[in-house]
């Protein structure tokens, strides 16, 4: 690496259209979104105007989001959703990233490609391919009804009753949980690939079980794979549009359901960008605590 | 004898999870539930039957019909489109930025980065917003003819898809060995030339990978595209969605099928050009 000064002509040159992009089509777009989050809609000729906003420096978008019964509720029931979709998904990964840290190289290529691999297909078409499992009609209660009918049930109980496991909080979870699992899995995979084997022989050799070897010596070394995959995975669920939009339908709104209504159907600006100003602090603050913890540790995560 | 049946039921070594039936049975479940919805997807757009849940046999009906639906042909040469202008420009931005940081220390370097790492990290339905909100706001005109109305979705595309380039083509610079520029300066290769035949030979795995994710970024945008797309400049994920809200139909699964395949196909490439061992030097 060598200073700048070396070779100011090169630097500029290099620097100059990648910075200038992103400058104008990425942090001034950043900037009126901000502003327009201390914004009301414009009183023209004493009438609220529908189309004209105007930046009045007021914090009522910001006090209407966090005080509003209506959205607080929804903005609690993002967190929830995200943490429940986060845990699960923690629980399914951690076994999956074990196995493949513990399996012959030669494998774990194979299996880390498996992982990886639905990254690259369309996150609406994981979504939809997910509303044909779950619809009234859909794979799995076609496969429950014949379950069902093949142990007579329905000779002793009556027809099969679909089970209505789409357009609620359960089918958003699990519609999450199944997106995101690659990025739970691959920094777990991270940190369990370089824990110390010997660590864990040396806790069975000295009379501790399977359990609590997992529990007092596993579990706490892999702790920053823990903390950096809870986190990747927190942070795009919570910002989640299009899962909530599919599989929870009206009945299931999260915060990015609520930002896009404010900006296209409601047309609220001001609003709706106080919100996703409100999701850009609470990514910001998740992504601060990830570096903090992964300095004290040392990790790269 | 003891020994024997001692060593035949004595767990083979206590570290070996790999070979537990029930993680094996686990992982295995794991990989079924996260490939089955796609993989029965692309298997049921070849059905014949509209309600398409039951085996009724082979059919490439939907895949005519859908070549058939202007609507979603549109759509698809829309975002054809836009993903080749997106890996172009990404990826000359991209790999203009990557070689900055891999070469240069400059004052805030790391506060750069972070600016550089943005539009990785912030909800895409915050970057979304933010787009429409700017092409609003400085009146970026909508009626413009084909493909220059595609232009703000081209925009906001290159403005979250060049920092992943960068990222590739930074990583690839870090395995370069600056002594092989360092003799081509010495033996009286000028900067272009040894940019040319040095640095640019090594980079292009680097190159091609990046691109790669650029048009597969680009292709599958959905949230960003949503919020910069008109009525007239619908991609094929901004159609595919519109047709998803009324109902799962035979001839969305058949263009999905192909859009997987499309990115499947980038993916394998990306893949092979970033295996270091494959990707050789000069």
């Amino acid at each position: 690496m060598e200073s700048y000064h070396r070779n100011r002509r090169l630097f500029w040159l290099l620097a100059g259209p990648g910075s200038f992009w992103l400058l104008f089509f990425f942090l001034v777009p950043l900037g009126i979104v901000w502003t327009l989050s201390f914004g009301e809609k414009a009183v023209i000729d004493g009438q609220i105007s529908i189309t004209e906003t105007e930046i009045t420096w007021t914090l009522a978008n910001y006090l209407r989001a966090l005080a509003d019964p209506v959205y607080l509720k929804i903005i609690w029931k993002s967190v929830w959703i995200s943490v429940f979709a986060t845990l699960l998904c923690l629980l399914i990964a951690y076994p999956v990233a074990f196995l493949i840290s513990f399996t012959s190289p030669r494998r774990q290529a194979w299996l880390l490609l498996a992982v990886i691999l639905p990254f690259w297909i369309n996150l609406l078409i994981r979504t939809y391919a997910l509303i044909a499992v779950f619809r009234t009609k859909g794979y799995v209660n076609f496969t429950l009804e014949w379950i069902y009918n093949g142990l007579w049930l329905d000779h002793l109980f009556g027809a099969f009753q679909p089970l209505e496991l789409l357009y609620n909080n359960f089918a958003v979870v699990a519609g999450l949980v199944y997106v995101f699992m690659p990025f739970m899995v691959l920094p777990l995979y991270a940190s369990i690939e370089r824990l110390d084997r010997s660590m864990l022989e040396a806790s069975l050799d000295l009379g501790a079980g399977q359990f609590t070897t997992f529990l007092r010596v596993t579990v706490p070394l892999t702790m920053p794979g823990i903390i950096s995959g809870v986190i990747l995975v927190f942070i795009p669920s919570l910002g989640s549009f299009l899962t909530a939009d599919l599989l929870g339908g009206t009945n299931a709104t999260m915060i990015g359901n609520v930002i896009e209504r404010q900006f296209k159907a409601a047309n609220d600006w001001p609003f709706g960008a106080a919100l996703s100003f409100l999701l850009m602090y609470v990514t910001f603050g998740a992504l601060a605590l990830r570096a903090v913890i992964s300095r004290q540790s040392g990790m790269p995560a | 004898m003891r020994l024997m049946i001692r060593r035949f039921w004595k767990r083979s070594d206590p570290l070996d999870y790999a070979n537990r039936l029930w993680m094996k049975l686990f992982i295995g479940t794991v990989f079924i539930l996260l490939y089955a919805p796609v993989i029965l997807m692309m298997i049921f757009s070849f059905n014949d039957s509209r309600r398409n849940i039951v085996w009724r046999g082979f059919t490439t009906k939907y895949y005519e019909k859908a070549w058939n639906n202007d609507g979603l042909i549109d759509a698809f040469v829309n975002s054809l489109t836009i993903a080749a202008f997106n890996t172009v420009l990404a990826t000359l931005f991209g790999a203009m930025i990557g070689l900055l940081l891999w070469r240069f220390r400059f004052p805030f370097k790391s506060a750069y980065d972070g600016f550089m790492a943005l539009p990785i990290v912030i909800p895409e339905i915050c970057m979304g917003v933010a787009m429409l909100a700017f092409f609003s706001r400085i009146g970026w005109p909508s009626d413009l003819p084909w493909p220059l109305n595609l232009s703000s979705i081209m925009i906001a595309h290159i403005a979250f898809s060049f920092p992943f380039v960068a990222i590739v083509v930074r990583a690839r610079m870090a395995g370069f060995n600056r002594e092989l520029e360092e003799a081509a300066r010495d033996l009286g290769a000028s900067q272009w030339q040894t940019f040319r035949d040095v640095i640019f030979p090594y980079m292009r795995p680097g190159l091609i990978a990046g691109a790669l994710l650029a048009f597969t970024l680009s292709l599958d945008d959905f949230v960003v595209t949503f919020f910069t797309s008109g009525p007239e400049t619908v991609t094929f994920p901004v159609k595919v969605y519109s047709m998803v809200r009324f109902s799962v139909t035979p001839e969305v699964n058949a263009a999905s099928t192909v859009l997987v395949l499309i990115t499947l196909v980038a993916a394998t490439f990306m893949l092979r050009f970033q295996r270091p061992q494959e990707a050789g030097g000069p």
